[in-house]
């Protein structure tokens, strides 16, 4: 179901402005390529990130629902977040104002400050991940494929604040962006640690802990030889891009592993040129793992126990009853 | 005109009544009430005492109506018409006013509004038990073959027991062979008794039995009448195989080149073939051809066979059947699924190999297995040096089911001993409670715990096969917080059995609706009363027994089913049945004969009497719904025991404080009819 006038209010946040500037070009070109119309809200601010909900919540809440008044002023009652953070601050604002009466009024007394208000409710908060499934389909965006991802293995990373309120895929064991990348015609791994956490900003605070979750996360997808980790949110791609040196540091491993955003791989796949897809700006760098797109992949041992065809034992479908 | 005389009692119920709601003062007021020549309270009305004292007041006031305000009509109105037959009054002409489901219990807080609403609904009755004519009951000659659907412990055992006292029993089963889910299994808690060693000779008591007739590989598809009276119809489907020539020799399957999963007997764990007996001591004997799998059916070439076959048995035309059945009484045993654990998908059933559901295990540990018994991984080959056994799947899971499917804990438990008597493999449970109640199961649990099962008190967070630290390579990691230490522990094992929850069958709700009986949102079927009628349904006739009803495990569904055995048995005594008059009536006279109420009769059972150009109803079967009432468009349907006159009296009586604008009351004083 697309927006009722194919129109997409679009909130960036501050990361795609800025570290994560890569995914906002891909991004970008890829909706190009698409023909989706996303329209940058006007005046937006910050969403307050994971922590400033834990200090003081109302202000939190304002600074969020601030952004909401301003979108829900556009013609469209879709509101579209890439990351995955902006996304569920901005679904879990209009969320606890739909229940609350009381820090609806709260919140939108902050507001009236500003000559805003905003009624929750007005708006569909999404994240883009979800646009791209949902809306445009996975039919549709086959039909846009010119350059296979033949040959790559790829780890579909989704981290931990995307899948929670997320309806139409399991929040514990996600495969809507497994079925993406294998229509760009990527090899996708089995990647057990696809919904768990990347440490978020805890590698400010406690790197004995952040290390420790990204290094899970990283030793997880090279033992499933993924030339590649996909990610949907800028603070996974930071923590696993950023910090995989210190990890391997520490932990006196050899890990490298690209981390690229599924934009990225989908502009690839439509065959847009690297460069304008903000790829060459990560810090791991990523032009050898993608230099094996195309070619057929070494034969790799599946991290399976062993098999004899004559007495294995029959291995249930996947597809539920 | 003889003046009418009612009588009005209003039961405490105890508490449950008299709690909330002013007896005496209903009883006082009533007593006011036009018509009404005495009116009482009582702790318990349909106590023996208070029983009598309605008795007493029929005969010694002359009472004419009787209202007793008390519980639902479903509880006791037997009871109350039984008083007034006992009396010498019609018993029809004995009305109750529910008090307890309709006033006391859902207005708890408020004894004022409480007493307000009894007061009305007591007045309704009255006015309503002043329109109603006195009726006679039909009686119908009960059918002495009793139809048993579903052909697993507890159906066998109904069957056996009816059969044994000498009456006719169908049993339908919908898979090739009776047994059920216990012939899947290979020993039972607590006694540790070989499954199959117990359930076989009754299985073969089924299928030489004199007085059963056996329809496997059959389906109910239309069942109609009432009780003493089914007229039922079931699809015989074609096995694909001349059963008076076959022998059961099984040159056809071992020659059959097709090899599909077995989903059912095996529950995924084995292969059959397309041509297949689900094991060695199916009864009956005689194979099917799965057309779905066979490669003849699909692609026109094979035969395999037939060629084989030595007495020509194979019959590659043959066509369903359908057979229609009159019997008297249904027994429905239609038993249960197991949760899909794919559902759950941090669990990793269907993604990690050796992840199991415990019905896999269950074929795993039987000697007749695909494994012959041998407790090893999917390779077929290793055996496990440790397994973890995860209680709870589907059960008291909000998301899912949220009720306990009762055996899981005793199963597991059982799996335990079975992987340490063959393995010597370490076996963690993990478990919300456990539930060991009944005779000897506390005592299993002690054995158990004795035998060194590791017991780890919370639910699974997740299974994975990423390793995270030294020593989890290669392994599945169990992920829970150990709630009695109140930790998070991480337990690598070789092997995970998920125990799947019980659910109603896929079709449950479809088979409640084709009999006729209630069943709960989940698809559990309803029984009469939870307490004292465990095995009725509301529709008389019709029975249920074992997992159908809820989770049960084996001595639960063999009690339940000889229960219903013994109901039946007690219905084909009295050799006939009383049903109730209350039906649909055609005045004749002033019927236009437009046949709306034909099409409408969801019983077909108004015909249009051509000669007379009127409809007429055939009282067998109607059911007294009361569809053709509200859509003559003439008028002239009679729902008897339900006139208009008697719904009108009653809705004016409940309204009987109600009044218009002008102060003035809307409703008229009662019309009492004549008392014949």
């Amino acid at each position: 179901m697309t927006a009722p006038n194919g129109q997409y209010a679009y909130y960036p946040g501050c990361s795609l402005k800025a570290s994560a500037s890569a995914y906002e070009r891909s991004a970008m070109a890829v909706l190009e390529r698409l023909e989706l119309r996303f329209v940058e809200i006007d005046d937006w601010n910050c969403c307050g990130a994971t922590e400033y909900f834990s200090l003081n919540r109302l202000p939190a809440y304002s600074l969020v629902a601030r952004n909401l008044a301003l979108a829900a002023a556009q013609p469209t009652h879709e509101l579209v977040a890439p990351c995955s953070a902006c996304y569920l601050n901005l679904r879990k604002t209009d969320d606890h104002m739909r229940q609350e009466p009381k820090l609806k009024e709260q919140v939108n007394r902050a507001l009236a400050a500003g000559g805003l208000h905003y009624e929750p409710g007005t708006l569909r908060v999404r994240h883009l991940l979800d646009v791209i499934i949902d809306d445009v389909g996975y039919e549709a965006i086959a039909a846009k494929v010119t350059r296979p991802l033949a040959g790559l293995r790829v780890a579909p990373y989704y981290g931990c604040l995307v899948v929670r309120p997320f309806e139409s895929d399991d929040p514990e064991y996600p495969t809507h962006m497994d079925r993406l990348l294998e229509v760009l015609g990527a090899t996708v791994v089995d990647f057990p640690m696809k919904a768990h956490c990347c440490g978020g900003h805890m590698t400010q605070i406690s790197e004995d802990t952040a290390f420790e979750l990204i290094r899970r996360i990283l030793h997880n997808a090279a033992a499933y030889q993924a030339d590649v980790i996909v990610t949907v949110c800028p603070m996974c791609q930071l923590n696993l891009d950023a910090y995989q040196g210190n990890v391997n540091r520490r932990f006196g491993t050899a890990f490298n592993l690209p981390v690229l955003y599924f934009t990225q791989m989908m502009g690839l796949a439509f065959g847009l040129q690297p460069e304008a897809l903000g790829i060459g700006s990560e810090l791991v760098p990523a032009q050898a793992a993608l230099n094996k797109i195309g070619q057929v992949p070494a034969e790799t041992p599946r991290h399976t126990p062993k098999r004899r065809d004559k007495d294995a034992l029959p291995m249930p479908s996947r597809q539920r009853r | 005109m003889t003046e009418e005389r009612v009588g009005v009692y209003v039961c405490h119920c105890g508490h449950n009544i008299a709690g909330t709601v002013d007896v005496e003062a209903v009883a006082q007021w009533a007593q006011t009430l036009p018509y009404v020549a005495v009116a009482r309270d009582y702790r318990f009305m349909c106590s023996s005492l208070g029983q009598e004292l309605i008795e007493k007041d029929i005969k010694e006031l002359g009472l004419t109506r009787v209202v007793v305000a008390a519980c639902s009509p479903h509880m006791h109105e037997p009871t109350f018409r039984g008083v007034s037959a006992r009396a010498g009054l019609n018993p029809y002409l004995m009305e109750m006013a529910n008090i307890r489901e309709h006033a006391s219990w859902v207005h708890r807080d408020d004894m004022a509004a409480a007493t307000d609403k009894a007061k009305a609904l007591v007045a309704g009755a009255v006015r309503r038990a002043l329109e109603l004519k006195p009726l006679e009951p039909f009686k119908a000659a009960i059918k002495e073959t009793t139809l048993v659907v579903g052909g697993g412990i507890a159906g066998i055992t109904a069957a056996l027991e009816i059969a044994n006292a000498g009456y006719p029993v169908v049993m339908v089963e919908r898979e090739p062979s009776i047994g059920g889910h216990m012939a899947q299994l290979d020993k039972t808690f607590p006694t540790l008794d070989c499954s199959a060693c117990i359930l076989t000779p009754k299985m073969f008591d089924v299928g030489t039995h004199p007085n059963i007739t056996l329809l496997t590989y059959s389906e109910v598809e239309q069942v109609d009448g009432y009780v003493g009276n089914f007229t039922v119809r079931v699809r015989k489907k074609a096995r694909k195989i001349n059963t008076d020539v076959c022998t059961g020799c099984g040159d056809c399957w071992s020659r059959c080149p097709a090899k599909v999963v077995d989903e059912v007997f095996e529950a995924g764990l084995g292969y059959r073939t397309a041509v297949y007996r689900p094991f060695p001591q199916a009864v009956p004997k005689y194979p099917v051809i799965d057309v779905e799998s066979c490669i003849y059916f699909q692609k026109g070439t094979c035969r395999a066979c037939e060629k084989f076959c030595p007495t020509g048995a194979i019959s590659f035309d043959q066509e369903d059947e359908v057979i229609v059945l009159s019997v008297g009484n249904i027994v429905l045993a239609t038993g249960y699924k197991t949760f899909d654990p794919r559902q759950i998908p941090q669990y990793g059933y269907g993604r990690l190999a050796n992840v199991f559901t415990s019905m896999e295990f269950e074929r795993m540990v039987n000697a007749a297995g695909p494994t012959g018994g041998k407790v090893v991984l999917r390779d077929g080959v290793t055996t496990p040096k440790s397994v973890g056994i995860i209680h709870c799947v589907g059960s008291r899971d909000h998301r899912f089911n949220r009720y306990c499917s009762a055996t899981c804990c005793m199963a597991a438990l059982k799996f335990s001993h079975l992987v340490k008597e063959r393995t010597n493999a370490e076996v963690y449970q993990f478990y919300i409670d456990m539930r060991a109640s009944f005779k000897d199961y506390e005592e299993f649990y002690v054995r158990i715990l004795d035998e060194g099962a590791h017991m780890v008190r919370g639910r699974v967070a997740e299974v994975t096969d990423a390793a995270r630290q030294p020593g989890e390579e290669g392994k599945l990691i169990i992920q829970v917080e150990d709630t009695l230490i109140g930790r998070q522990r991480r337990i690598p094992v070789d092997m995970v059995i998920l125990m799947v929850g019980m659910e109603p069958q896929e079709d449950a709700v479809e088979i409640s609706h084709l009999f006729g009986i209630g069943c709960s949102t989940a698809g559990f079927f309803t029984e009469r009363h939870p307490k004292l009628d465990p095995v009725a349904t509301m529709t008389d006739g019709i029975f249920i027994c074992g997992a159908c009803q809820g989770p049960k495990d084996i001595p639960e569904s063999v009690g339940q089913g000889a229960a219903t055995a013994a109901r039946v048995l007690s219905l084909i005594g009295q050799k006939e049945v009383e049903i109730e008059p209350i039906r649909a009536q055609i005045d004749e006279s002033r019927c236009s004969g437009c046949r709306v109420c034909n099409t409408m009769c969801p019983y077909s059972a108004i015909d249009y009497i051509e000669e007379l150009g009127v409809s007429r109803v055939n009282p067998a079967l109607c059911k007294g719904c009361g569809t053709c009432v509200a859509a003559c468009p003439s008028q002239v349907i009679t729902g008897q025991h339900f006139t208009y006159e008697a719904i009108m009296a009653q809705i004016e009586g409940l309204l009987y404080d109600v009044r218009s604008g002008n102060g003035h009351k809307t409703v008229a004083e009662p019309q009492p009819v004549e008392v014949a």
